[in-house]
Order: C-alpha cells, then sequence, then structure tokens
C-alpha cells in the first residue's frame, strides 16, 4: 500500500508540474487573439471542409489486431514470472498458449488484415 | 551498505519527527518530497539533455551547434524556454478546449510516472512495486492517449494524421516491445525492477542480445524517434499532432518527447545493462547512480546517433517490420529461449540460475548462442525473401523482353 501512495503522490505532482507553467503562460503571456491567428493552420491555404473526416479503415484493423495480442500478453505475464520453478509441463502450456497467439497472428497476416495499402 | 540518500531520508524523517509530526505524517512528507524532487530533477535534466542532442547532432552534420549562451551554449535551452514562456498560447478556432489543454499535461504526466519505478542505487528507488515492468508498460501507453487527444481536439488535419499515425504506430511497437520486456522478467523471476538489475551478475544484453536489440528498436519507435518520427515528419505533416500548439503548451509536448527518449534510455540500462551494477557498488551503493548515469548517457548518445544518421522510414515499411518481422521474431524467440533454457537445466549439470559470475556462465553461454542462431537464421531468412522476391522480379522483366522483340518483329513485318 505504501508503494503506491508513493505513485499516487506522483501522479499528483506530475500533473501539478506541466499544468502550472501552462496556466502561468497563459495569464502572463500576450493574448490578442484575431480571426486570422485562431484559423486553422495549413501552410497558408484556406481549409476546405471538415477535419473529422472518415478514415482509413486499415488504421481501426491494426488497432484490433493490437487488442488481441495486448490482452494475451497480459496473461503471460505471470506465467513469466512463475516461469523459474515451473516444471517443464508448465513451461510447454505456456508455449502453447504463445503458439496460439502466433496461430492469431498468421491468420489476420493470411487474411490480409497487415496489409498497409 | 550506508547510501547518502538513505542517511539523508533518515535524517529527514528524524528532523520532521522532531518537529512534532506522527511517524506515519513524516513518512508521507518524505515521500511528498522524494516525488518533488523525482519529478523535477526528470524535466531539470532535459535542460541538459536537448543541449547535448542539439550539440552531438551539430557534430554529426559537421556544424559547431549552440555556442552562445553561457559556456559551450550550455544555457541555450534555458533561453528557449524563457521564449516559449514569454508567448501567446494559441487556441485555434473550432478547438476541443478540454482535450486540447489537457493532452501536453498527459503527455508530460507519463513520461515522468515512467521514472517512478527506476532503481537509481540498490536503495534510492521511487517504489520498488512488485509489478514493476508492467507498471512500465501500463503508464507509458497513456502517452498515446495525450498524441490522440491533441491530434482530434486541434481540429486540424496534419494534426489528425499525424494522430492516427502515431496510434497506428506506437501501438503495434508495444507488441514486440512488450515480448521482449518478457524476457528479463523470465530471467529474473520477478517484475520487481531492483531484483531485475540485482540479478544481472551477467548484463542481460550479453545473453539475450537479440532481445536486447528488438527491446530498444521497439522503444525507438515508441518515442517516435528517427527513423521512426513519420508521427510527426516535418516534410509531410509539418508537425504532426503537436502542429497547433505554441509557447509553453508546445514547450511541453517537446520536454515529453525528449524526456520520454530519456525514459527508454534508462529503462534500457535497467533491463538489459544491469542499472546501478558495476565495480564497487557492494561497498558504496551511491556509486550506483553514478554507473547508471554512464550507461544512460551512453545510450542517449546511441539515440542521438541513431537520429544523426538514419532517415525516416515509410509507414506501410513501419508498420510491416513491427508485425511481419519483429513480432514473429520475438514469439520465436521467448518459445525457443524457454524451452532450451528449461531442457539444458536438466542435462547440463553445473547450469545454475543464480550464482557467481563463473556460476552464472553456462547459463549465459546457452542463452547467447541461441539467440545469436535465432537472429542469424531471421536474418537468412529475410536475406532469402529478398533474393527471392528479385528474383521473380527478374524472371518477370525477362518475360517481357521476348514479347517485345516479337512485337517489333511483326512491325517490321
Amino acid at each position: 500500500m505504501k508503494e503506491w501512495t508513493f505513485i499516487a503522490i506522483l501522479l499528483i505532482v506530475s500533473a501539478m508540474l506541466p499544468t502550472v507553467p501552462i496556466m502561468g503562460g497563459r495569464l502572463l503571456g500576450p493574448r490578442k487573439p484575431n480571426e486570422q491567428k485562431s484559423s486553422t493552420y495549413e501552410c497558408g491555404v484556406e481549409t476546405v471542409g471538415d477535419t473529422w473526416v472518415q478514415f482509413k479503415v486499415q488504421y481501426y484493423i491494426f488497432a484490433l489486431v493490437f487488442l488481441v495480442f495486448d490482452i494475451e500478453l497480459v496473461f503471460l505475464y505471470p506465467w513469466a514470472v512463475a516461469y523459474n520453478r515451473l516444471p517443464l509441463f508448465g513451461v510447454i502450456a505456456g508455449v502453447v498458449f504463445i503458439i496460439t497467439l502466433a496461430e492469431a497472428l498468421i491468420y489476420a497476416w493470411r487474411k490480409g488484415a497487415l496489409e498497409w495499402l | 551498505m550506508a547510501d547518502i540518500f538513505t542517511t539523508i531520508g533518515s535524517w529527514l524523517t528524524g528532523l520532521f519527527e522532531g518537529l512534532g509530526a506522527s511517524p506515519a505524517l513524516a513518512a508521507t512528507i518524505l515521500m511528498v518530497l522524494g516525488a518533488a524532487v523525482l519529478a523535477s530533477a526528470v524535466l531539470f535534466i532535459l535542460v541538459f539533455n536537448i543541449w547535448f542532442e542539439r550539440k552531438v547532432m551539430a557534430r554529426f552534420q559537421d556544424r559547431i551547434g549552440p555556442n552562445r549562451v553561457g559556456p559551450w551554449g550550455i544555457f541555450q535551452t534555458v533561453a528557449d524556454l524563457a521564449k516559449l514562456f514569454s508567448k501567446e498560447i494559441i487556441i485555434p478556432g473550432g478547438a476541443d478546449m478540454m482535450p486540447f489543454m489537457m493532452a501536453p499535461v498527459i503527455a508530460v504526466m507519463s513520461v515522468i510516472l515512467i521514472w517512478a519505478v527506476v532503481p537509481f542505487t540498490p536503495n534510492l528507488i521511487g517504489t520498488d512495486v512488485n509489478i514493476g515492468a508492467l507498471y512500465f508498460v501500463a503508464v507509458s501507453s497513456l502517452g498515446v492517449m495525450a498524441i490522440l487527444m491533441a491530434g482530434w481536439s486541434s481540429n486540424n488535419k496534419y494534426a489528425l494524421l499525424g494522430a492516427f499515425r502515431a496510434v497506428a504506430m506506437l501501438v503495434s511497437y508495444e507488441v514486440p516491445l512488450v515480448l521482449t520486456l518478457m524476457i528479463p522478467v523470465l530471467l529474473t523471476g520477478s517484475m520487481r525492477m531492483n531484483e531485475i538489475v540485482a540479478a544481472q551478475r551477467i548484463a542481460y544484453l550479453f545473453m539475450m542480445p537479440l532481445a536486447g536489440a528488438i527491446f530498444w528498436i521497439a522503444s525507438v519507435a515508441e518515442v517516435g524517434r528517427q527513423p521512426f518520427d513519420v508521427l510527426e515528419g516535418e516534410s509531410e505533416i509539418v508537425a504532426g499532432y503537436h502542429i497547433e500548439y505554441s509557447g509553453f503548451a508546445f514547450a511541453m509536448f517537446y520536454a515529453a518527447e525528449w524526456a520520454h527518449g530519456f525514459a527508454i534510455c534508462a529503462l534500457m540500462a535497467v533491463l538489459f545493462l544491469g542499472g546501478w551494477r558495476g565495480p564497487g557498488v557492494e561497498q558504496i551503493p551511491t556509486l550506483g547512480i553514478v554507473y547508471f548515469l554512464l550507461k544512460t548517457f551512453l545510450l542517449y548518445f546511441f539515440q542521438v546517433w541513431t537520429r544523426a544518421i538514419l532517415p525516416r522510414i515509410r509507414i506501410d515499411h513501419i508498420m510491416y517490420f513491427c508485425w511481419k518481422f519483429l513480432v514473429p521474431l520475438s514469439l520465436v524467440l521467448v518459445v525457443v529461449t524457454v524451452l532450451v533454457d528449461k531442457t539444458a537445466r536438466s542435462l547440463i549439470p553445473g547450469y545454475m540460475l543464480t550464482g557467481s559470475l563463473i556460476e552464472m556462465l553456462p547459463r549465459a553461454a546457452v542463452l547467447l548462442i541461441v539467440n545469436v542462431a535465432v537472429a542469424l537464421l531471421a536474418i537468412a531468412w529475410v536475406a532469402w525473401l529478398g533474393r527471392r522476391e528479385r528474383e521473380r522480379a527478374e524472371a518477370a522483366s525477362v518475360s517481357i523482353a521476348p514479347i517485345e522483340s516479337g512485337a517489333t518483329a511483326q512491325q517490321a513485318r
């Protein structure tokens, strides 16, 4: 519990540290907004259309593949910690789990989910 | 085992208790002080780091670099900060105010929080939580949130593109990063950072060089440094997600990126180079921080070096390199390592998990051979794929040639 108290304190301190100068900059710095200044930057050209457009579906697919992997990896960590004390059978069980993970990767690969274009 | 920092700590505790604080209150005050010192040290060392990076980059490009403000231009960063502080923080029209202002704060926060589990000496560590390695993964992925918030709320197409790329790339490189981070955890049998360091009588980089290399590449990509800096490629999307930021809000993004770059050097030093370990640390624990900083700065120099000499890689190549090379390779590496290590333990008599340097040598040798073999096989496989591709292309071009000559023959007829 004592260990996590430190992290909670550090969380507060590290949130304060950037907030204070940004607030200070807002208060002390100049503040003269005008139409031109607050317009969207696009290399000097007027923006056309809406910014929040539909984006490439590929970003989504990569995120999904990642999600599968990340969750499975989290499950592997307890196994990794116990590894030194595990019998050979326990290690093989872990390996089977990793092979299942690899199978998911091969499936995604063959399905073309890893193609960017 | 007296340590300067432990001495200071107990002296301060004594002081607070002498002033009438209860032991619990004194411990809390000490923690608040420690957190404040740690967090500001992370940001203060940046002043030096940014100067160091600019100077080294300049030397690589045959320039002098900053040399006007202070001796060797060392106060250049301070001058830059003072300038940024006096600038207006422009909020673009149509921006989503709350995420826009929160993003730089979260970016800095995620980096400072990483340092909570970095051991500086055997006794000096923010907090030695029992899931240190997992904590690092969790906290460092918070930075992705900051980038996404900044890109989305800026109401700018470049920022949004940068944020998309950033999220796709950072999220992908997290997989090999987490997989290879597992290897020090496997070998140590603990996620406690201090135990991982203490177990490295032989630094893990010399036992598992391939794991170290994959971890390093993946963490450079996590920071978005060259050659993986498509998320802010200034020649295509100008500055990526922080394009609409100015003044100190921008400075915070800048600081977060540089501090993250330094933090991964520290983690690489802790996980693969033996952190505070070095000759004489058992007698004088304070020396640990010297070794730790030396290793970290060596790695930081290496990072600036790669930044100076490598060009930017295209986004699809980056993704392919991660998913089709690094991820399968690290999966194979983990499987082969555990199987060989477990079998060798029952077959080879003097195979020790811990012990003195000499006793550790058989295990180190076996793991080193496994690593080098896997690395060589992977390189041979990629070379074979490349050769096959090239031969196919050549065969295709050869088969076109007769048709062309046939066509010209027909025309001639």
